[in-house]
């Protein structure tokens, strides 16, 4: 009897505490941040909750970025949809049209009466994901950008310099047929082909990618990327995959085992991708530079886009809880914050003060080459074509480059015939996009 | 006379019938009506700006050369996976029928692979034939066959019909064997004494007294093919290279989950359900009849 009386009062107890726990306004955040970047995710969460009593953030791992989106959508159109969202880069223009749905991050912080200073961003970052006449929609969270790789010993091995990186596309052709001539199984290899090669290309080239700004203009857009530099570096990379000068890895990350396997000598690859690389190879065995650059097509690289992800803010939640959102997402972007994120991560800071913290503490003297990632987005000044991409459908369009460049590395078809139709298939996309979005 | 079980009460059966009837309303009807739905609408993925379109998805699908170039490759694909499966899992089952000794050991080991869902099965023979870490794949490039299905489409299509075939011959064989096992000792043995050779013992009396399961298996591995290979081609191919394994069911997924597209993913889905309705009802019209049961 005095048994259940005990346990009685402990359920009880467990309730009134429950209860109190309750008082705190909870915010769910959904993310795609799996393995240790999730741990991270979680100790920021921790660390907000514990720096004051009001919100308390709810941090859940929804799996891949498309598994959190459907995840997330399929809440929503349930009436159950969470505070934050993580989506992918790519998602941007789809994100934006969805009327009704999100909360843009300007209004979220006006409305709440946050302070929120646009110039503290670091400009392709914030560029990419605000409206043309400079609102931001959603807080840049994880940003990367390509940048170079290297193999030290593979270079030391083929008679190169392993501490001059290939500074042009000619640079690297030659150092990787001195890879080859010196037994080493791949010259070069890149990560996320499109973003990299096409996307990214045109940027550091100042070439669109499609009309009207990128797609910032506008929905009645064109895609632009099958010009003159563009065949020709492809064809060039598929002209070196018959002596392995190049060699294609697979879509997405999957070519990065070739790096960190020792395989390949040259990588194109995520800046976000540096501590598995590092960590593959031997930290010592790594350099890390910027992008080769074609200097017959612009004699010197402009600056590169990110890609990564950004936290949209839903509606569909009451009034209230939104003001813990706007301080969660102060929070999110402040210096310290931020440069403890881009240190442990590798993926670029969002602010200037946090990659100048970073600085000042002397991460870069420990960590060489993780100041690359920023040094290539604000090398110069963006132009239209190197601000950012604002594509409706453009998971779609990706994979449909994708398809097209491994048509010409399987030598299905020359560099002109792909880059062609992947433009034509693309733009049938673009269409469908506009109507749909009228 | 012939025997009939009856109810007395009115509402009995009925009764019975409801838990199976309902299942089947809510599990295939309802997503079934839906993806109707979905298919003669547009909208953004949220939900918002939802416009009637009669057709227009349809239209789109028909226009795009790529959707027909998916169908032969699902057409071919299926007989592949269909005909390879049914002929190996039969050539195990008449193996293992004929064993004596450890004959509990070969069937457990013959059915494990069932076991295993085709994601994982996926993964499973992408790490073998991994070109740069592949065990296969360096055995191969040791005889001089250089195979890299990240680059070669047809490398990479042999790749996920072996992985789906793998995975469905195990219930394939299951099905087999209980069907010889089923076949009358006395018939096998009357042929012998007879003269008849195992050859002609198994074509002439195995063989078609074992059609009707045959003919189930049939149906139930090119539905298989159709629709339950996603995993496999997910975990291996995406699709690729180029879209040389991008069969429809991995399309209507990728259209409509990475696509966010769901007006033209459910247009696809509508059409994958027509395609499996009538090869089901051809089969059961046509071929059935030539089946023995």
């Amino acid at each position: 009897m005095s048994r259940i009386l005990l346990s009685s009062v402990a359920a009880v107890a467990m309730l009134a505490s429950a209860q109190s726990a309750s008082a705190q306004t909870e915010i769910q955040w959904w993310h795609a941040m799996g393995g240790n970047l999730g741990e991270t995710v979680n100790a920021l969460a921790d660390q907000f909750n514990k720096s004051q009593k009001e919100y308390k953030v709810a941090a859940v791992y929804k799996g891949s970025y498309t598994e959190t989106l459907t995840a997330a959508i399929a809440a929503f159109r349930a009436k159950q949809a969470p505070h934050i969202v993580q989506v992918f880069e790519v998602g941007t223009a789809n994100m934006m049209a969805a009327k009704g749905a999100v909360y843009p991050v300007y209004q979220v912080m006006a409305d709440a009466k946050e302070p929120f200073d646009p110039k503290a961003f670091i400009g392709p970052v914030y560029g990419y994901y605000s409206t043309t006449d400079g609102k931001l929609l959603s807080m840049p969270f994880n940003s990367s950008t390509p940048v170079f790789y290297w193999n030290k010993e593979m270079f030391q091995k083929a008679g190169l310099d392993p501490n001059t990186p290939p500074k042009t596309w000619k640079d690297v052709g030659e150092a990787a047929a001195k890879i080859v001539a010196s037994g080493g199984k791949c010259g070069f290899t890149s990560q996320w082909q499109t973003w990299a090669l096409i996307e990214n290309y045109g940027a550091w080239h100042n070439l669109p990618f499609a009309t009207k700004a990128n797609g910032f203009g506008g929905t009645d857009i064109e895609l632009k990327f099958n010009d003159e530099p563009r065949i020709k570096l492809i064809q060039m990379l598929a002209d070196w995959g018959k002596d392995k000068r190049f060699v294609y890895g697979g879509r997405e990350g999957k070519s990065t085992a070739l790096m960190t396997s020792g395989e390949c000598a040259m990588h194109i690859a995520s800046s976000g991708s540096a501590s598995a690389i590092e960590a593959g190879l031997g930290k010592e065995k790594v350099g890390i530079a910027m992008m080769p650059y074609s200097p017959e097509v612009k004699a010197e690289p402009q600056n590169s886009i990110i890609g990564g992800a950004t936290l949209w803010v839903l509606q569909g939640r009451p009034a209230a809880e939104y003001k813990g959102v706007a301080k969660f997402l102060t929070f999110l972007s402040s210096a310290e914050v931020q440069a403890q994120w881009h240190q442990q991560t590798g993926y670029v800071p969002i602010t200037l003060a946090a990659a100048k913290l970073t600085e000042d503490a002397g991460f870069y003297k420990k960590f060489p080459g993780r100041d690359i990632a920023v040094k290539q987005l604000t090398l110069h000044e963006a132009t239209e074509n190197s601000k950012g991409l604002r594509i409706g459908n453009f998971v779609q369009i990706r994979d449909v480059v994708d398809e097209e460049l491994e048509n010409v590395w399987s030598g299905k078809k020359d560099a002109k015939a792909a880059l062609d139709d992947a433009v034509k298939r693309g733009n049938e996309l673009l269409r469908k996009f506009e109507t749909a979005n009228k | 006379m012939e025997k009939r079980v009856t109810f007395n009460e009115r509402w009995l059966p009925y009764f019975l019938v409801a838990p199976q009837i309902v299942i089947t309303l809510v599990f295939f009807f309802w997503p079934s009506g839906q993806a109707i739905f979905q298919s003669v609408i547009t909208e953004d993925a949220f939900g918002g700006n939802t416009k009637f379109v009669w057709f227009d998805n349809f239209v789109h699908l028909f226009s795009d050369p790529g959707y027909f170039d998916s169908v032969r490759l699902t057409v071919a694909f299926s007989a592949m996976v269909a005909s390879l499966g049914l002929a190996i899992s039969l050539l195990l089952a008449v193996m293992a029928d004929r064993v004596i000794r450890g004959a509990t050991f070969y069937k457990m080991i013959l059915v494990w692979p069932y076991a295993v869902a085709p994601a994982v099965a996926g993964v499973l023979w992408g790490f073998l034939f991994n070109p740069s870490v592949g065990v296969v794949a360096w055995m191969l490039s040791a005889i001089g066959i250089e195979f890299n299905y990240v680059v070669n489409g047809n490398q990479a299509l042999i790749l996920v019909v072996i992985a789906a075939v793998w995975n469905q011959v195990s219930y394939n064989f299951l099905f087999f064997l209980a069907g010889l096992q089923s076949i009358p000792k006395s018939l096998i043995e009357a042929a012998a004494i007879d003269g008849a050779g195992p050859g002609r013992r198994f074509w002439d009396i195995a063989f078609p007294l074992l059609s009707p399961t045959g003919f189930f298996l049939l149906v139930v591995n090119i539905i298989y093919a159709f629709f339950d290979t996603f995993g496999v081609v997910s975990a291996l191919t995406s699709g690729g290279p180029g879209q040389s394994t991008n069969i429809l069911v991995y399309k209507v997924y990728n259209d409509g989950f990475r696509g966010q597209d769901l007006g033209g993913s459910s247009a696809q889905s509508v059409i994958l359900m027509a395609i499996v309705i009538l090869l089901t009802f051809v089969q059961f019209r046509f071929i059935e009849r030539r089946v023995h049961y």
